[in-house]
């Protein structure tokens, strides 16, 4: 079995810059992401990409290619391909290549997994045709596919960001539905030192906004009663806006209203996570430098909290810096010189997240939808079935397996963890600290027996333990 | 099965001919299978064990596990598969579970 002083899981900004950082400082890394290019989510595919399209998607995209090319100059050995499933002992990583299982170790390993698009539960939101709102850019990024007659619906920045795109491929969206009030943005006021701060966020929003405003996508703000209508795909979504009902017909919907920490793996580790009100998910619990209370386990970027591309870089150079104290590599002067300018870097990129937490929240109705409203997509659990656990004692996400299939089924909960929290925790009067997440175990994703057959771990460790005793 | 696209496509790959769910299609090779057949105007990948509800792809990054088709008698799911030449796919079975 090979080693590596760390593994990366994760090729984003962060998974990137930890690796650059880590290499240069001497240490042999290892980084696996199961995309078969380097980029994770915001820089998708950027090598290939940029030539194509970098005009479209814009120079924060582009900016990706400085980090794959640190990633390509550092001795760092980047698997593509790799989808991890398990993580155990300290540290023995699975993951499986082209349907072959493989295992590496490492001394520590940095979790860079990124974020989860919130789920966004309402009804008629599992219809073919209805898709989160990244999963729209990742087509545009990664396949240069356009929807011609889509609607955004929801709230954010990067609802913005993929009108802003659409507009300048010259397939502007139908019309942009969104959720968050005035009220939302006079609230959001109070935290306008932060955001000033972090001025040049606001000056893009700005401008990609009036971007749209431009070219006459009809806005609908504060909107409540979304519901997508069809029958065998999404064909119109229906919404009330003041006093009126409003019915736009479309062939694609891209529902968005924030990200949120992708906490499997962490999870699965035995992390412990708490419940941050302001961003309504769940964040594992860290120190400056992104440890966990698990030894030799570190975690950055949007998987910490979710805090941007540029954060993430930063979070991730942070990590390296001490993993490499930690290996004997670099002393504590010299790791508390070099964090200065990331950790600089950090505070300013973090300034500007309360205002946009506060002035774009989640939607409401789709944090405790209707009973109706399915909210696990694998086993078509609704809000209204973990609502009758609730009644009959249920308090936790863990026991709601034992009266029905919620988080059962291959996605393990990814998308329905949050709602199930959420719902319990209204139910009973408890809090989501209280009320708790699924237990994740390995396989983070499912494994087949294919893939396990092939899987070459007796031999290694065999190997190893005989040369022990020579 | 087949309608007009919803989607415009940018790129200007070659094509291979691929065939899903019996009927022929022709797909930019190397492309993202998802969004390959989106783009080719499939909107229904499978139908779920469960209900029978028809869907598609929802988060095109390996997550929501709703992209499932079955290709070669195994399960997988389409946005992390790459289109090759002479693919031969199906829906998903209804009870699929992963293979
Ligand atoms: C779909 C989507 C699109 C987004 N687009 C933008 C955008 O255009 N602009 C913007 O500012 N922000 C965007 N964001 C927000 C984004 O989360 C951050 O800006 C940024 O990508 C965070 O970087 P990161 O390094 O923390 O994680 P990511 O960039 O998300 O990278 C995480 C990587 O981990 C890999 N990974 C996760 N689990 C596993 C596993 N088990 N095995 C192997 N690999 C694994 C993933 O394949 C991914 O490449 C997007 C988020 C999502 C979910
Ligand atoms: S679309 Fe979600 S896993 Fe493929």
């Amino acid at each position: 079995m090979t080693r590596s002083d760390l593994v990366v899981v994760g090729a984003g900004p962060a998974g990137m810059a930890a690796a650059a950082q880590a290499a240069e400082l001497g240490l042999s890394v290892t980084v696996l992401d199961e995309q078969a290019c380097a980029g994770g989510q915001i820089y998708r595919d950027v090598d290939r990409v940029v030539p194509l399209r970098g005009d479209i998607l814009g120079a924060d995209y582009v900016h990706g290619t400085t980090l794959t090319a640190a990633l390509r100059r550092a001795a760092i050995s980047h698997v593509t391909g790799a989808v991890v499933w398990a993580i155990e002992d300290a540290f023995r990583i699975s993951y499986t290549r082209e349907g072959r299982g493989v295992q590496i170790e490492a001394d520590r390993i940095l979790l860079a997994t990124g974020a989860l698009e919130r789920s966004m539960p309402l009804p008629g939101w599992t219809l073919p045709g209805v898709m989160t709102a990244g999963a729209g850019q990742i087509l545009l990024k990664q396949s240069g596919v356009l929807a011609r007659n889509a609607v955004l619906v929801g709230s954010g920045p990067l609802l913005y960001l993929i009108a802003a795109q659409m507009l300048r491929a010259g397939t502007p969206p139908k019309a942009m539905i969104e959720t968050q009030s005035r009220g939302d943005l006079i609230g959001a006021t109070r935290h306008i030192g932060g955001a000033l701060r972090g001025a040049s966020y606001l000056v893009k929003g700005l401008r990609m906004l009036a971007s749209i405003i431009r070219a006459g996508v009809p806005r609908h703000t504060g909107v409540t009663d979304i519901a997508v209508e069809g029958t065998d795909k999404a064909e119109a979504v229906t919404f009330q806006s003041g006093r009126r009902s409003h019915r736009i017909t479309c062939d694609t919907v891209f529902l968005h209203h924030g990200v949120v920490p992708n906490t499997q793996a962490a999870r699965s580790l035995g992390v412990t996570h708490s419940w941050n009100t302001a961003q309504q998910c769940f964040v594992p619990q860290l120190d400056d430098w992104g440890q966990s209370d698990r030894a030799g386990v570190f975690i950055a970027g949007d998987g910490a909290g979710i805090g941007g591309a540029k954060a993430a870089e930063h979070a991730g150079t942070l990590a390296a810096l001490q993993i490499a104290c930690e290996a004997g590599r670099l002393s504590r002067e010299e790791r508390d010189r070099r964090a200065a300018a990331p950790r600089a870097g950090l505070a300013h990129e973090l300034a500007a997240r309360p205002f946009l937490d506060a002035a774009y929240p989640p939607y409401a109705p789709a944090l405790l939808p209707d009973d109706s409203t399915p909210i696990c997509r694998c086993e078509e659990v609704t809000a209204g079935d973990i609502r009758s656990y609730a009644k009959l004692g249920c308090i936790g996400p863990n026991q709601t397996k034992a009266f029905g299939r919620a988080g059962m089924g291959p996605c393990q909960g990814r998308y329905c963890g949050l709602s199930v929290t959420a719902l319990l925790a209204d139910a009973t009067g408890r809090t989501p600290d209280e009320t708790g997440y699924y237990r994740i175990r390995p396989p983070l994703k499912p494994v087949t027996l294919g893939e396990l057959a092939g899987m070459n771990i007796t031999a290694p460790d065999t190997a190893e333990k005989e040369k022990a005793h020579d | 099965m087949k309608t007009a696209s919803p989607f415009l496509e940018l790129d200007n790959e070659p094509r291979v001919n691929v065939v899903f769910d019996g009927n022929a299609l022709s797909l930019p090779e190397g492309a993202n299978l998802a969004a390959a057949l989106m783009a080719a105007g499939v909107n229904v990948f499978r139908h779920t064990p469960v209900s029978g509800a028809p869907r598609g792809p929802f988060c095109m990054m390996g997550a929501c596990f709703d992209c499932l088709v079955e290709i070669d008698g195994t399960t997988k799911q389409a946005c992390m598969t790459v289109v090759t030449d002479g693919l031969e796919i199906t829906r998903a079975h209804r009870d699929g579970a992963l293979t």
